[in-house]
């Protein structure tokens, strides 16, 4: 394994592709960013901007927990707790996780694992990303102009009371719909047509799966979201009565409204981290995936079954006992095919040959983390149980399981996954893997005290609390800290060897599917000829060589040819 | 359930993972949290433990490659789909009966209704009496009727592992039975604005009815917790002499409150008398002796329906009216 890293320091005879313009260096100027069709540079500057909405929503979390350190005050007031808690999660969900896998990672890699030289729709992609922005700058806007305390939920008859700047932020969240929905049905469509030869629907990499399934979702779902938030605006502003009981409107059927899309949208967080998962996990172990129709097939299954069971976020709201008895009984459903996709990525490391580069390790972090954000699940699908937990601590530690544990975890690995075909540098593996196990680490130090909080009585959103919470609490904030300084010891790393990093080969891990074929970076166009796809997963079509530092074909077959004759001797 | 794990929380009655069962429900919720809990636990140490297993023996060495092995097992896979299916079932099932019990309030059980607002709980008891924590007998159901006065709040204790959102516009409903004598924290789930972390108060068991009766008796006692302006306005409100005696110098079926003590009353019969304190006293126990002038004679008599005490409120109401 550290052969792959540390050795190979090309000199004189270094490989043609490296010396050819490549996207990065193709144009340059502000305007060739700005205004490029380039799938990866869009994908880049989503990359750019998930990072920094990331590190925001990241510096909100750990100022909530150093308040939480004390049940009385330590840094803020109620207020300011209440607002940041919102923006906190407003902006990790809406800014960081949805974008975070399918818009910024799925962008640059999703074209030239099909093959193919863009997505379908080249401007409609630039224009979804100057949505997000736009839909950035509205929770910007939303934060200096009174700020928002709804929580990310934004529960009537709370949020057409409140005198925080609602109407500002539900602009923002209908603008990122849309820009959602444009991403979606670009890929929708580009999967559909811009598959290469050879490819059929069952020989597509299962990221590819995973991004197709969340691309339905989000097409269907996010609409709902968009016409909710315009009817709580409509309701703000000229008070028509929908979801104000005090006019004759009904707040239970906003929740409807809101987990109709919300739920499904957890399936958009976490869909794209478990296609990732599937490509790590089978690279690094040099093997074949295991069941790859049924990992297929459960990504679609999720995403049917996503739809049908928003009702369980609403156990303890009112609605009526046969509602509430339909929706856990649905909800179980979801959680058999995630574990079909673990038992398959266990039996896929079986008899391999498993390389802890960081990638590995942020996968293996991922089946962790996600089985406990996966299991405790079924504590809140059960009626009896979730009726104490609903709203509590324990809530709250198992969609952080889920959202952040698994779907930034699974963001983690895609970045460091295909940084070298991004970035066309190798970053350092000894520092990735120490930021690795900070992330690990502080992850479970910070959540898993909150399942405890959560079941002891510790209700969520809450700015005091009562005092025998309180070791658990300061458990959580340290986990917190370890977490953040991990997660920026990460982005150092990253950004560190852009500079510094050594250059990349055009297949570091030994990947079989169509990516690792073209130069990294990939040139402007990806691939001069759409090249002959066969099975993704056949690790054996790929070796080690020694002097290039990557894998090279064990034969070269037509059209790759071009990236891949860098290679002189194979090792066999 | 005592774990090896130390007590990392203050509460030594309480259990690892929940604070002590106070009601019936609680000790079904407790066992099906616990049935998941071990089938989750034995999936979680399966799955970690696989895989540590395969990151030992299957690290790469440099000259081994991976071995070829079947890409997939239908038999296999059918399995690990058919056998969670199955658990799923039985925990939806355990959950659904318990669940059923749990939102199917007794047909005779004491009724308290509960009214929340922005960030305080009112609990009604049937006497009329409202008090701003929840004092309950030991061993009987208890049945809540909620209603909202402003934003959706959440009644729940822990305790009793009961919750249930309170919805502006439409009333829920919350039952228990509480089966241990103490003090337990009631709070709001449902963010609620600035002070929802201190909408926080307590549930009180009483060890029997008759501890209950009494607290209650006690608690209304109206003249023990408020001065006697405020218990004589309870009275002039719940005893109807609203109806005929407005406070804002209107005349109705009788004459107004305001500015009444201390003037002087003329008499249908001619006679008048300044309005003192007997004479106020003597009104509510003997309205027909002296009707004033102007009004009929339908004032009934209190006498036998309220205390001196209460009187001496009435009168203090009455001479605060200026």
């Amino acid at each position: 394994m550290a052969t792959i890293v540390d050795s190979s320091n090309p000199t004189s005879d270094f490989p043609i592709q490296y010396r050819e313009l490549n996207y990065l260096n193709c144009s340059k100027g502000w305007k060739s960013w700005f205004f490029t069709l380039d799938h990866k540079r869009i994908g880049i500057m989503y990359l750019i901007g998930v990072t920094c909405a990331f590190f925001l929503g990241g510096i909100f979390a750990v100022l909530l927990r150093t308040e939480l350190l004390s049940p009385s005050k330590v840094l803020m007031g109620p207020d300011a707790y209440n607002q940041m808690f919102t923006l906190h999660g407003a902006i990790m969900t809406f800014l960081v996780i949805i974008p975070g896998v399918p818009a910024a990672i799925g962008n640059i890699i999703l074209p030239v694992m099909l093959g193919a030289k863009d997505v379908a729709f080249p401007r409609m992609n630039l224009g979804s990303f100057y949505l997000w922005m736009f839909g950035a700058a509205f929770f910007l806007a939303a934060m200096v102009l009174g700020g928002l305390d709804t929580g990310w939920t934004f529960y009537t008859p709370y949020s057409i009371t409140t005198s925080t700047a609602v109407i500002t932020a539900l602009l923002g969240v209908f603008i990122l719909g849309f820009s959602s929905i444009f991403t979606g049905l670009n890929f929708i469509v580009t999967i559909h047509t811009m598959r290469p030869p050879g490819m059929t629907w069952f020989k597509m990499p299962l990221f590819l799966w995973a991004l197709y399934a969340t691309a339905l979702i989000q097409v269907l779902a996010t609409p709902v979201l968009g016409i909710t938030g315009l009817l709580l605006v409509v309701e703000r502003a000229f008070h028509i009565g929908i979801f104000d009981p005090a006019l004759g409107g009904d707040p239970v059927l906003f929740q409807h409204f809101f987990w109709f899309y919300s739920h499904p949208a957890v399936y958009v967080m976490i869909l794209p981290a478990m296609g990732v998962i599937s490509e790590v996990i089978a690279v690094h172990s040099r093997k074949h995936i295991f069941g790859y129709r049924f990992i297929a097939y459960s990504s679609i299954a999720i995403a049917i079954f996503g739809f049908l069971v928003w009702g369980h976020h609403m156990f303890v709201s009112g609605q009526s006992k046969m509602v509430a008895v339909i929706f856990s009984g649905i909800t179980f459903s979801v959680s058999i095919p995630s574990a079909i996709k673990v038992f398959n990525w266990l039996t896929t490391m079986y008899k391999g040959s498993i390389r802890f580069t960081t990638a590995m390790c942020y996968g293996l972090a991922f089946i962790f983390i996600f089985s406990i954000g996966g299991l405790t699940g079924l504590f809140l699908a059960t009626l009896a149980t979730d009726i104490h937990l609903h709203d509590t601590y324990f809530v709250v530690a198992h969609f952080h399981y889920v959202m952040m544990g698994s779907s930034l975890v699974g963001l983690f690995a895609a970045i460091h996954h295909w940084w070298p075909k991004i970035s066309g540098k190798m970053f350092n593996e000894f520092w990735g893997r120490i930021a690795c196990l900070g992330v690990f680490l502080g992850f479970n130090l910070t959540f898993f005290p909150q399942f405890i909080l959560g079941t002891r009585g510790m209700p969520r959103r809450y700015y005091t609390y009562l005092p025998e919470f309180q070791n658990l609490h300061i458990m959580s904030t340290m986990g917190a800290y370890l977490l953040g300084l991990s997660s920026a010891l990460m982005a150092a790393t990253l950004i560190y060897s852009v500079y510094r990093g050594k250059k990349a080969p055009a297949n570091p891990w030994g990947g079989a599917s169509l990516e690792w074929q073209c130069s990294s970076p990939p040139p402007h166009n990806n691939f001069d000829h759409p090249p002959l796809a066969g099975d993704p997963y056949v690790m054996e079509s790929v070796v080690y060589n020694e002097e290039i530092g990557g894998f090279v074909p064990v034969e070269c077959q037509g059209d790759n040819k071009e990236s891949v004759t860098a290679s002189g001797d194979k090792e066999v | 359930m005592k774990l090896f794990i130390p007590n990392l929380l203050a509460n030594d009655e309480a259990g690892f993972w929940f604070p002590s069962q106070g009601s019936t429900v609680a000790e079904s919720v407790d066992s099906v949290y616990f049935f998941i809990l071990y089938v989750c636990t034995f999936f979680f140490v399966l799955i970690v433990g696989l895989m540590v297993l395969f990151m030992i023996k299957y690290r790469h060495r440099p000259g081994v490659e991976a071995e070829k092995t079947v890409t997939h097992n239908l038999t296999l896979e059918l399995s690990w789909s058919v056998i969670p299916t199955l658990l799923t079932i039985v925990m939806f099932w355990i959950g659904f009966t318990s669940y059923l019990d749990m939102r199917t309030p007794p047909a005779s059980s004491y009724e308290i209704s509960v009214v929340a607002k922005k960030w305080s709980w009112a609990f009604k008891y049937p006497n009329g009496w409202i008090e701003s924590e929840l004092h309950i007998p030991k061993g009987e159901d208890v049945t809540l009727t909620m209603a909202s006065d402003d934003v959706i709040h959440s009644l729940w204790i822990p305790a009793f592992r009961t919750k249930m959102d309170v919805v502006p516009g439409r009333y829920t409903q919350e039952w228990f039975n509480a089966t241990k004598a103490g003090t337990y924290p009631l709070m709001c789930a449902e963010y609620c604005g600035q002070k929802h972390s201190e909408m926080v108060t307590k549930v009180v068991v009483h060890e029997t009815r008759g501890d209950f009766d009494k607290w209650l008796q006690v608690a209304s006692d109206i003249h023990k917790n408020k001065t006697p302006v405020e218990a004589g306005e309870y009275f002039y409100k719940s005893r109807g002499c609203i109806q005929c005696h407005s406070l804002d110098g209107v005349p109705k079926n009788g004459p107004s409150f305001k500015e009444l003590f201390g003037k002087e009353r003329k008499f249908t019969d001619g006679t008048s008398t300044i309005a003192d304190a007997n004479y106020i006293r003597q009104s509510i126990l003997e309205p027909q002796s002296k009707i004033v002038d102007g009004f009929r004679p339908i004032m009934p008599t209190f006498k036998g329906q309220l205390t001196d005490q209460d009187i001496t409120a009435i009168i203090a109401f009455i001479k605060s009216q200026k």
